[in-house]
């Protein structure tokens, strides 16, 4: 017996063919998996890098002398010798986010074990560098100190040793977490303009008017745009985190990349369904643009793939829980960076398919009555 | 005639390598109404758009009006003498303004007073009928209203030269009969006054005193009406048409007769019974009913916008009925029911094919959707292409056809899965007379010999002449319904067209037109003193297009809720989302001695506010497992033995496991825990004198100077009111100039005098004042949300803003003059504006630590300039003495992005 393909896999080229003959859209998927991914990747860093440093040297001493030069890149930029007197202005201009001051006598200080005080200033509108350039500023600074006195006397005693190690990034290499971070966010940002074009596109062209007469229901135009456009999106990031991320980045992937491949789909088919629902909530392209812009910044900054997610209110985490992005982003962290496996990630897996059949069903109940009120 | 209207010497336009005008010279006569006809595509739109100066001349020579249209300064003197109306019902119009609001705006672009623009508006209003309706936005006005309402918008300044491309196109026949009249009425009065008008109907154009009648960008024929016809020796304009084609193209036309409908068969394929349709208050199909008859072609003649389109979309079940009801086949409509669907065949007004799809491809997918069998499926299709004559275009895209193929081929998509009833609504609009009749032996093939119900839509009278029966319809009601002769006969007419007239004119439709007083004419031409100009820049026409401008956005919710509560919506998810304050991180203890030394230590953890304990790990394997899960962020391994190692001075090793999934949270636990170490130390130091570490050897003492407490919130929250406010009033500007490119109302810059600068400046400044109420409530918000006051100088937070919207709104105006589409516009816009804004700016990473490219970017984008201004004025205290270089510095983005953005505005369109 034949069986007939279902009808949606017409669509599903039809899909294809339409996308193949755009080549702004082709473009864009190329150059956001590839060169977007790379200089986003290399080009920020919450990691404290060139962290600008200027000194106040009222001692002038070896010692004081021996701290500046120890300041050392890719922490931070070569100490920048100032006087007294500019401190306010450069802290002001932005120019320097710390400036440290060494008292007069401060190295005669210290040998006659009188405990002088150092004065670091820290520009406290740099969050991201600021706290943590300062635990390695401090630490630099005691450590040139205690050697300094000590040069004669042996190492210094510490009754504890203190091991630090940070599982499955021991170098706290940004760049292994962001680059997977823009693929994720990447990821989203090409499904909901690319799902919820291809559905305005249709509106405005009347094309769509043209397969409600037929004997096509709604649900299998969706999906037709969903796996069409998923897949080809899938498949870019896919072949995005071996060339780009693990060729090019040579940022080392631990977990099951089967693992996080599965749940892409189901993350690509959660977001895909968001663009359709947009869509269905405006008439033209221009208003799609308006509304999608907000919802993909939201999307991208609040799912924890920028900034922790223990660091929001607690209320709105439990918001950003139902987002596809907070899911997925949790899930990819889990998979590729510490190697969990389906029986620990099952959960987010889960709520992928949750989430995005709610948002399906919600298109489905807007579709027809929004499609035909153009 | 003494003075000709347009002389065209050797032009020839091309679109790509698409020939719209090949070599075309031609001498207008002027005085008179000069008509060019033909069908759509054959260049005529083109000419009229180079004759107004609309649109950049390639090659070739024109003169209007004495002048060189080619020379700027003279363009510039004649965009004041010159009306042009483009084509489409009421493009140049702005639907949401009001039909005064209309009027006024074109007044103002004319530099006309405030009492010439009441005395003009209130004239022409009362000339056109329209006085009733003066605060009636334009969009809802019908078809026939808005073309008048064009009109007046042309004649409010006098014109010498009237351009009028296709006016009537779509126009119910009385609409369209009084439009004529109220022509000939101020050509009466002002004699000297010229007309050209481009129109598709052959009927209209023989009243014209002149015509050249075009074909393929070429000109057939030219002369008077009375004379082409009797050269062609045909006794109407369109046989005339025909017959001067040239002979490959006359070769495919065959006359149209339709053979009578067998009348053997009485059931109903389509029955409507009061169908109403209702948008909010707009009552678009008032109460219809008909039936129509298997194998019947049955018409449904009206203008545009008079529910046709929705009563075909209720029978095909795109639209739900408000109320009546509709059968099919005797059967009640339902949306759902497929089986109904495959016994259907629809046409929808525009080309609603895919473009990116082949001609094959197109037939292919439909017959699949329609589940035709495969080898039936490849039968049919070979079956279209042959019977519609596209075999030989199968392979290429229907955007490469002819409007008429093009129509051939929706036909042959519409019943390629040979359907009972075929609903087309408005086929052959904008098709030369050839295709059309074709496409109209195919329909009567269809008919006559397959059986077809054909219920079909069309405002060609010729056509309707060929229906079995026709319904009349006018504003959503039928007036009429029976075989066409029938009709003709009922009126006492001779032709449709006037028996349509009298049933529009029973039913009361539009308001009798008042006559003209003379008031018009004796307004001579503007007063041009008293003006506040500058080098020829002009603040009254500047102030026309803001004030327009404003309207618009007040009327479009959708734009001002984008404007003004996306920022604030956004400021208050990240300022509550984004933050590096790491806390309430959930960790756990491996402690493999329980002695009082671990739990003291231990105990230092756990009383941090960073940390939140979670249960005890049990063994290594339990570590690992709850470090890859992600529930803890942070494990504690306390060897066996530590309290007895510590006590007898031999360095125990406690090993801290960290979470490196995230490498900045990492980092930040990884400095907390040596802090808390540390601190537990110098404790130890303190109480146990004995195994005390020497004392300090050096004091450090942090100051986090601007933000003691070191809160991120301080720092976040004026770098997200810089990222708003480059990105909201950027891709606001960026779709008002390119919204105006898709509406067609951009035509109206380009066909009157207003300067880019004038026109860009205009459209510029309610978005400035929006960005600053935006502001306003964005630290509003700051202040009593947040607790983010302005330490700093108030007034210089003030100017910067001020500055700074001025640029970002420059930088979208910028985009928007080089761009095509609204979509590309915002996407563009916010793509640019966004990777230097968050990543550069300052936001994130302060700009001193970045380096080469990425501080290069940040720099040349007014967002780190502006960054230093709101962080300094909000939490470093700082005033105009200390930022003073950034106001200029924002400044020249201004000066800028809006010069860049007036280079690549075109007065003329390329």
């Amino acid at each position: 017996m034949r069986l007939a393909l279902p009808k949606a896999w017409y669509l599903v080229i039809k899909e294809f063919r339409s996308l193949w003959a755009d080549p702004v859209l082709l473009a864009l998927i190329v150059y956001v998996f590839t060169f977007a991914i790379y200089s986003i990747s290399t080009g920020i860093s919450f990691e404290v890098e060139h962290a600008s440093v200027a000194i106040v040297d009222d001692d002038h001493s070896e010692l004081s002398r021996r701290i500046a030069g120890a300041l050392l890149e890719p922490h931070f930029r070569p100490a920048v010798v100032i006087d007294a007197r500019d401190v306010d202005g450069a802290m002001d201009s932005g120019r320097f986010v710390f400036v440290i001051e060494f008292p007069p006598n401060f190295e005669a200080d210290v040998l006659a074990d009188k405990g002088p005080t150092i004065q670091v200033n820290v520009d406290g509108t740099a969050p991201t560098l600021a706290g943590n350039g300062n635990v390695y500023l401090q630490s630099i600074i005691s450590r040139e100190v205690a050697s300094f006195v000590n040069r004669d006397s042996g190492a210094v005693h510490q009754p504890i040793n203190l091991v630090t190690r940070a599982k499955f990034n021991p170098n706290y290499r940004s760049v292994w977490f962001t680059a997977v971070m823009q693929i994720i966010n990447n990821i989203s940002i090409l499904s909901i303009i690319l799902t919820g074009a291809a559905l305005i596109r249709e509106r405005e062209h009347g094309t769509i008017e043209h397969l409600l007469v037929m004997p096509v229901t709604p649900i299998e135009i969706m999906l037709s745009k969903i796996i069409a456009n998923g897949f080809v999106i899938i498949c870019a990031a896919v072949l995005s985190l071996f060339l780009v991320v693990q060729g090019v980045l040579h940022v080392p992937i631990t977990g099951s990349i089967g693992l996080f491949i599965f749940g892409a789909i189901l993350f690509e088919f959660s977001v895909t369904a968001l663009g359709i629902l947009i869509a269905t909530y405006v008439n033209t392209m221009g208003q799609f643009g308006l509304l999608s812009v907000p919802v993909i910044v939201i999307l991208y900054l609040l799912s924890g793939g920028v900034t922790p997610l223990e660091t929001m209110p607690i209320w709105l985490q439990n918001i950003m829980r139902f987002t596809p992005n907070t899911q997925f982003v949790s899930f990819a962290q889990a998979t590729l960076y510490r190697g969990a496996g389906f029986e620990i990630v099952w959960p987010q897996l889960a709520a992928l398919v949750a989430i995005g059949m709610v948002t399906l069903l919600i298109c489905l109940l807007r579709f027809r009555k929004v499609v035909s009120s153009t | 005639m003494t003075d000709a209207a347009a002389e065209i010497r050797a032009v020839t336009h091309r679109y790509g390598k698409l020939f719209a005008l090949d070599n075309v010279t031609l001498i207008i006569p002027g005085g008179c109404m000069a008509g060019l006809i033909g069908p759509d595509g054959v260049g005529k739109s083109t000419l009229l758009a180079l004759i107004s100066g609309v649109r950049r001349m390639q090659e070739g020579e024109i003169h209007a009006r004495g002048g060189d249209m080619r020379a700027p300064s003279h363009r510039a003197a004649s965009y004041a003498r010159i009306a042009y109306m483009p084509q489409g019902l009421g493009r140049n119009l702005y639907p949401t303004l009001s039909v005064y609001e209309n009027l006024d705006f074109f007044g103002r672009l004319f530099g006309q007073s405030k009492e010439e623009r009441v005395r003009h508006i209130a004239e022409l209003l009362g000339a056109t009928g329209l006085d009733p309706f003066p605060d009636r936005p334009a969009g809802q006005l019908s078809g026939g209203m808005k073309q008048k309402l064009s009109l007046c918008c042309a004649l409010i300044h006098d014109p010498d030269l009237l351009i009028l491309d296709e006016p009537t196109t779509g126009v119910d026949p009385l609409s369209r009969r009084q439009f004529w009249e109220l022509i000939d009425r101020l050509r009466a009065r002002r004699p000297k006054m010229s007309v050209i008008v481009a129109t598709a109907y052959m009927e209209e154009a023989e009243r014209f005193d002149w015509l050249a009648a075009m074909d393929d960008g070429k000109i057939l024929t030219r002369g008077a009406p009375g004379q082409i016809m009797a050269s062609a020796r045909k006794d109407t304009l369109d046989a005339a048409f025909i017959a001067l084609l040239p002979p490959e193209k006359r070769a495919a036309h065959k006359t149209v007769s339709v053979p009578p409908l067998q009348t053997a068969n009485r059931e109903f394929s389509i029955e409507a019974d009061n169908l109403t349709k209702a948008f909010g208050d707009f009552i678009a199909v008032d109460r219809v009913s008909f039936r129509i008859a298997r194998g019947e072609i049955f018409g449904f003649l009206g203008s545009n916008g008079c529910g046709k389109s929705t009563t075909m979309k209720m029978l095909t079940g795109l639209l739900p009925a408000t109320a009546g009801s509709a059968r099919l086949f005797g059967k009640k409509l339902d949306a759902g029911d497929m089986e109904t669907r495959r016994r259907v065949g629809y046409m929808s007004q525009s080309f609603s094919l895919y473009g990116e799809l082949t001609v094959r491809q197109n037939l292919e997918l439909h017959a699949r959707l329609f589940s035709l069998p495969k080898e039936r499926g490849a039968e049919r299709v070979a079956e279209m292409l042959k019977r519609f004559e596209l075999a030989e275009v199968a392979d290429s895209a229907p955007e490469d056809l002819s409007l008429g193929m093009r129509q051939r081929l929706q036909l042959a998509v519409a019943i390629i899965h040979e359907p009972e009833v075929l609903i087309l609504d408005e086929p052959t609009s904008g098709v030369d007379p050839v295709a059309r009749d074709s496409f109209w032996l195919s329909l009567i093939e269809l008919s006559r010999n397959d059986g077809v119900t054909i219920f079909i839509s069309t405002h060609f009278m010729n056509e309707a002449e060929r229906c079995d029966r026709i319904s009349l319809m006018h504003a959503g009601k039928v007036l009429a319904i029976g075989a066409p002769a029938r009709l003709v006969a009922e009126k006492g007419k001779s032709t449709l067209e006037d028996a349509f007239v009298a049933y529009l004119e029973d039913a009361g439709s539009e308001v009798a037109a008042a006559p003209l007083t003379d008031a018009l004419a004796s307004s001579s031409n503007t007063k041009e003193a008293n003006r506040a100009r500058f080098f020829g820049f002009d603040l009254g026409r500047l102030w026309a297009n803001t004030y327009r401008e404003s309207l618009e956005i007040l009327r479009d919710p959708l734009r001002l809720a984008f404007a003004l509560f996306s920022p604030l919506i956004l400021m208050i998810t990240f300022g509550y989302g984004i933050s590096f304050d790491v806390e309430n991180l959930p960790y756990a203890v491996f402690d493999q001695d329980r002695a009082l030394e671990s739990r003291e230590f231990l105990e230092s953890f756990s009383g941090s506010r960073y940390f939140v304990q979670e249960s005890d790990i049990n063994s290594t394997a339990d570590l690992e497992r709850r470090l890859v899960s992600g529930e803890i962020k942070l494990a504690v391994e306390i060897p066996p033995n530590f309290g007895r190692d510590l006590i007898s001075g031999k360095t125990p090793e406690v090993a801290v496991w960290i979470d490196g999934a995230m490498p900045f949270r990492a980092e930040t636990i990884r400095g907390y825990v040596e802090g808390i170490t540390h601190k537990y130390l110098a404790d130890q130091s303190t109480r146990h004198d004995s195994a005390a570490p020497p004392p300090a050897l050096v004091n450090m003492e942090t100051r986090f100077r601007y933000n003691q407490s070191f809160k991120s919130v301080y720092a976040i929250i004026p770098g997200v009111i810089m990222l708003m406010l480059a990105l909201v009033p950027a891709m606001m500007t960026a779709v008002s100039v390119v919204r105006e490119k898709e509406t067609g109302s951009i035509a109206n810059f380009r066909s009157t005098p207003v300067r880019r600068l004038e026109f860009l400046l205009g459209k510029q400044l309610p978005y400035v004042a929006i960005s600053l109420l935006s502001f306003a409530m964005l630290v509003l918000s700051a202040i009593t949300i947040f607790g983010v006051p302005v330490r700093g100088s108030a007034a210089t937070l003030a100017i910067g803003t001020f500055l700074y919207v001025f640029a970002t709104t420059g930088f979208g105006l910028l985009v928007s003059s080089f761009i095509r589409t609204q979509v590309a516009a915002i996407f563009i816009t916010a793509v640019i504006s966004i990777i230097p804004a968050v990543n550069f700016s300052g936001l994130l990473v302060p700009v001193s630590s970045l380096s080469g490219s990425g501080r290069a970017l940040g720099l040349t984008f007014p967002a780190a300039w502006y960054h230093q201004i709101s962080i300094g004025t909000f939490t470093k205290e700082l005033g105009f003495t200390q930022l003073w270089p950034d106001l200029i510095a924002l400044g020249v983005f201004t000066l800028a992005f809006v010069g860049a953005a007036t280079l690549g505005l075109h007065k003329q369109e390329s």
